[in-house]
């Protein structure tokens, strides 16, 4: 049974681990001596959720804890977001989006800044993963940063992974696309209430003709909860037995490069001058954080919000 | 023309050369630039040359006349005052009662309610959420029982009676009417306000209980059945008070204000109803700040930009359409718990700011408002101030008294400029609900509150006994009012009583008939008001429609 | 380590200019804030404050209920065995509150006048006082693995 007491240990165990004194053995024994359950042979399912910054990707996360909680399955969820690389300090706001189960003790959610690592993770995110698992919860949900690029480091975290994307994302699509159908097990169109959702939908099933997985494509409404059901359904038949992550986990280390190479090339681009000039009339309430995202969007060639 | 004002330019910078320049080597200013609170930089003075794009006849013009710049009316204060409506409210109904009876006595010309936040979020006083709330911050009415007795004595037919309230505001409208109906008041005669602003809460106060469309349909259900059944109501009061509460600038304030009621007046057109038969009807609510010019400036801006807005966006042909009418609050933000007194004069100054603006009406607040909700002598206080404005200062015998100020014409047209700036970005990100739905209006929101934080913290604007003029030894104390702890005893006690005479079935039946509504396309007004006549609460109407409706949960931005 | 607080919101009010701009501040100051969101109960914010294993929770009140709130708070993290997260308060209080506050343990009040760096200063003095260090108590487990008990 899990309850407030193993909360607690799971909760310092990760402290642990995230101040990286102890490693995950010690952190490990530490939550046995405070009491908590250490699991025998059967293990959790990770499911990694990832998709660009504002998808919905909380929202999504919280109606998943709500339909496997109907199950009567218990959830830990570890929820990365960005540090910032000059403060290093974070605010952790995905939390927000799953409070309303902040009271049942069968649900585990913690947020972790992303402490500067790059891909999407925290550096023990995966750590904080197996000692939730060794918490005994059937389902551990690991939330990426999402901060726009595809995030391929939960491939190593993850059994089965759900990238979410939203309606007339267009461009961005065709530009993470490599990498997004190396990573994906499930494509989840959310903001389906949003026009263009079918269009985009049907793009992506294009886009998963071409390679050589079968990649179910879902829509969504986070929101109110609409085709969630289905997505359940389809996790629950991952978890039960279809291979998927051992496939890519092979192809990752290359795609993580490119993906680093093709970082490397768009901050090259970037002139630094200008943008620390922008940065600069930011901080100097010049601009407004709007502008300013703009402006950088459109040194990186990117489009900026439709002019 | 121009070459009179190519001189006034240049006999500008002569005397910068030949006056100023001199006299700053030997005493230099204070300061390099001085700033409104919202952040505009000020010249050192103005002149003609500064006012060279303001037409006269096109920008100022007359009173009661388009752009209405100077006043709604062509008498304003001549014909009579801003009505001083002090707003009041706690513990129950009859306690708040007794509050309202004490301010007419004293001279007050129209109430103004202060609900709990249970009453404000939906929520029955006997609700776990409610604990510890009860009746502390307002009024706690649960059912119409409740609202007979918050206006026992009172004829609801001579004095307009305002409600702040947003997102059950339709309940309280439906227990309004109702009360009205069993006191036997004609509905045609009933004025009054209801603020039933829901896109602000989105943005600034955050009071809300629904997502923002089914939200917007509530809204437009009132204004609907308002515009059909209640000629002398104001069925929405527009609000631009708790944005800048929360840190916008002046002109945030009225843009974010407008593009509100730009999304109403759409959202109303849309469902088929002509913009002249609901637009009258339109009110606003701005916060009379302390910064005394910007704030003159921010009035008057605002009543010329919603006069464009109506004619050219909407192709309103009546006037009354066109004419912004505004109730203002002077700035609770300005007052310091610190020598609480000084808020007397801090309030008045920015209540001779609203008067100067041509604000509709009044709410002056007591000294006591940042540690408390307002003592009876405080409030008595707040009253006075305003009557002090309107008999012995001898601003009410000259309409926009300082229009023409090239300050203000200044000031006041770029408010109208950064309005339309707004105006254009928000529709180009999709109008006003998608910019909600986006944390637009909340992120531009977030910098500036942080902004004025800064610049406070650094010292540009000072607060007199806070961060100037400190004096450890100077805390006069001042009595407070003090919180009834017994008062949410005696409502719950009310509200057992009310649901244990009531017939269930009835209640039940009437619940039933609300959510069937919800999902269609209907108007939810009637049913509410059989809900309500069946003495079923505010917290039940809400939670029946919540599985129709959705909870909003907001995207908190920093 | 970054200093990890819990900014929570309790009560029906919206007023959470003063919250968001505090955790504005002390993310800048390098600190990982957690933020909850409005309205939340005792109950919530006592698991948040748990399960995310903060440092301090600072909590935001402006609705008069500080009175109702704090003790349940305190109570709960209680009867959760928790005793090394620090409660910290912040928003309208009166003066006559603080020392009852303070005697139930809650272990500083930031009114209206605090400026940020007296927020990001007190928290700092406070997690130093209490010696809290989040890694420590799994190391004197073992790192060797041993239990401890
Ligand atoms: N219209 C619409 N909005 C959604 C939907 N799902 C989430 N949102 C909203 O999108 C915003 C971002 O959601 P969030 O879950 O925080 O996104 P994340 O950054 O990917 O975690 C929030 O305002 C949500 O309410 C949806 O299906 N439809
Ligand atoms: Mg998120």
């Amino acid at each position: 049974m899990i309850g407030h007491r193993v909360h607690r240990d799971l909760a310092r165990a990760i402290s642990a681990v995230e101040n990286g004194i102890t490693d995950y053995r010690g952190a490990l024994a530490q939550f046995a001596a405070f009491g908590g359950p250490v699991r025998g042979d059967r293990r959790a399912d990770v499911i990694g959720i990832t998709g660009p910054p504002g998808a919905g990707k909380s929202t999504l996360v919280d109606r998943l804890i709500e339909g496997f909680r109907a199950d009567d399955a218990t959830v830990a969820v570890i929820a990365v977001d960005p540090s910032s690389p000059f403060t290093h300090g974070a605010v952790l706001g995905d939390r927000v989006r799953m409070q309303r189960h902040a009271g049942d003790p069968g649900v585990f959610i913690r947020s972790m800044a992303s402490r500067s690592a790059g891909g999407g993770l925290a550096p023990a995110t995966r750590d904080a993963v197996r000692l939730a698992d060794e918490a005994g919860f059937d389902i551990v949900i690991v939330e990426t940063v999402g901060v726009g690029q595809v995030e391929l480091e939960i491939v190593a975290v993850a059994d089965v992974i759900v990238v979410v994307t939203v309606p007339a994302l267009g461009d961005g699509v065709q530009a993470i696309k490599a990498g997004l159908t190396e990573i994906a097990d499930i494509f989840v169109v959310n903001m389906a209430d949003r026009p263009g959702a079918n269009a985009s939908a049907v793009d992506l099933k294009h886009m998963v003709r071409e390679g050589k997985r079968d990649i179910p494509v879902l829509q969504t409404i986070a929101q109110d909860g609409t085709g969630v059901s289905e997505l359940l359904e389809v996790l629950n038949a991952k978890r039960n037995g279809d291979d998927t992550n051992a496939v890519r986990a092979v192809r990752f280390e290359v795609v993580r490069r490119a993906r680093d190479e093709a970082v490397r090339r768009a901050l090259a681009t970037l002139d630094t001058h200008d943008a620390a000039a922008v940065l600069d009339r930011l901080r100097d309430h010049e601009l407004t954080r709007n502008d300013a995202i703009d402006a950088l969007a459109l040194m990186l060639g990117g489009p900026a919000h439709a002019h | 023309m121009q070459t009179t004002e190519k001189t006034i330019a240049d006999e500008l910078r002569e005397w910068e050369q030949r006056t100023l320049l001199p006299f700053t080597e030997r005493r230099p200013e204070s300061r390099e630039v001085f700033r409104t609170q919202g952040g505009a930089a000020l010249e050192r003075v103005y002149t003609p040359a500064h006012v060279e794009d303001v037409d006269f006849t096109r920008d100022i013009g007359f009173p009661g006349q388009f752009p209405y710049t100077r006043g709604p009316y062509p008498t304003m204060y001549r014909a009579q005052p801003w009505t001083m409506r002090q707003i009041a409210g706690f513990g129950t109904a009859d306690d708040t009662n007794e509050r309202f009876r004490f301010l007419i006595a004293q001279g007050q010309t129209g109430i103004s309610t202060d609900f709990d936040m249970p009453t404000l979020m939906g929520y029955d006083s006997d609700d776990e959420r409610s604990e510890g709330e009860v009746g502390r911050e307002g009024v706690a009415i649960d059912s119409v029982d409740d609202m007979l007795d918050l206006y026992a004595g009172i004829d609801l037919e001579k004095i307009s009676v305002s409600m702040t309230i947003n997102p059950s505001a339709w309940i309280l409208l439906a227990m309004y009417l109702v009360t009205a109906e069993e006191r036997g008041f004609d509905r045609k005669k009933l004025s009054g306000t209801i603020q039933n602003d829901i896109i602000k809460e989105y943005i600034a106060q955050k009071e809300w209980v629904y997502p923002p469309r089914p939200a917007m349909r509530l809204v437009r259900d009132s204004i609907t059945y308002s515009a059909e059944h209640l000629p002398r109501y104001n069925p929405v009061n527009v609000s631009g008070y708790h944005a800048r509460e929360a840190g916008s600038t002046a002109i945030q304030e009225v843009a974010f204000t407008l593009a509100a009621g730009i999304a109403y007046v759409e959202e109303v057109v849309k469902a088929g109803i002509d913009v002249d038969d609901f637009a009258p009807r339109l009110s606003f609510f701005f916060v009379s700040q302390i910064d005394f010019l910007e704030e003159v400036a921010k009035f008057r801006a605002a009543r010329r930009v919603w006069g464009r807005v109506m004619k050219d966006r909407f192709g309103a042909k009546k006037p009354e359409s066109m004419r912004l009418r505004f109730h203002c609050q002077t700035a609770g933000v300005s007052c310091t718990a610190r020598e609480p007194l000084n808020n007397i004069a801090r309030t008045a100054i920015e209540a001779l700011a609203a008067v100067c603006g041509g604000a509709q009406s009044l709410h002056t607040n007591g000294y006591d408002e940042a540690l408390s909700i307002p003592s009876e002598p405080a409030m008595k206080i707040a009253l006075r101030t305003q009557q002090i404005l309107a008999d012995e200062v001898g601003v009410i015998g000259t309409i926009d008294p300082l229009g023409g100020s090239y300050a203000i014409e200044r000031l006041t047209t770029d408010i109208e400029k950064g309005c339309f700036d707004y105006f254009a970005e928000v529709d180009k990100r999709g109008g006003t609900i998608k910019c909600i739905e986006d944390n637009f209006f909340q992120m531009e929101l977030a910098d500036a509150a942080y902004d004025l934080h800064r610049r406070k913290e650094a010292g540009e604007r000072h607060i007199v006994t806070v961060t100037k003029y400190r004096d450890e030894s100077a805390n006069p104390h001042v009595e407070l009012h003090h919180v009834d702890e017994a008062a949410s005893g005696r409502q719950l006690a009310r509200l057992r009583k009310t649901k244990e005479t009531r017939d269930a079935a009835a209640v039940q039946a009437a619940l039933d008939e609300i959510v069937r509504v919800a999902k269609t396309d209907e108007n939810i007004m009637p049913a509410t008001i059989a809900a309500v006549k069946a003495r079923a609460t505010g917290g039940e109407i809400i939670k029946a429609l919540r599985p129709v409706f959705g909870t909003y949960v907001e995207t908190p931005v920093f | 380590m970054p200093i990890k607080v819990l900014v929570a919101k309790p009560g029906l009010d919206g007023h959470d200019r003063g919250a968001k701009i505090v955790a504005r501040a002390l993310r800048d100051a390098g600190m990982e804030v957690v933020y909850t969101g409005l309205h939340q109960t005792p109950e919530m914010i006592v698991n948040a404050a748990i399960q995310e294993d903060v440092d301090v929770v600072g909590v935001s009140i402006l609705s008069g209920a500080h009175m109702t709130i704090f003790p349940k708070i305190m109570t709960m993290l209680s009867e959760r065995e928790v005793d090394d997260i620090a409660v910290v308060g912040g928003g309208v209080i009166q003066e006559d509150d603080i020392p009852k506050l303070k005697a139930i343990g809650v272990r500083e009040i930031f009114n209206a006048e605090a400026s940020t760096q007296d927020l990001i200063d007190g928290i700092e003095r406070i997690v130093a006082e209490t010696g809290r260090d989040r890694t420590r108590r799994a190391s004197t487990g073992s790192a060797q693995g041993a239990p401890a008990r």
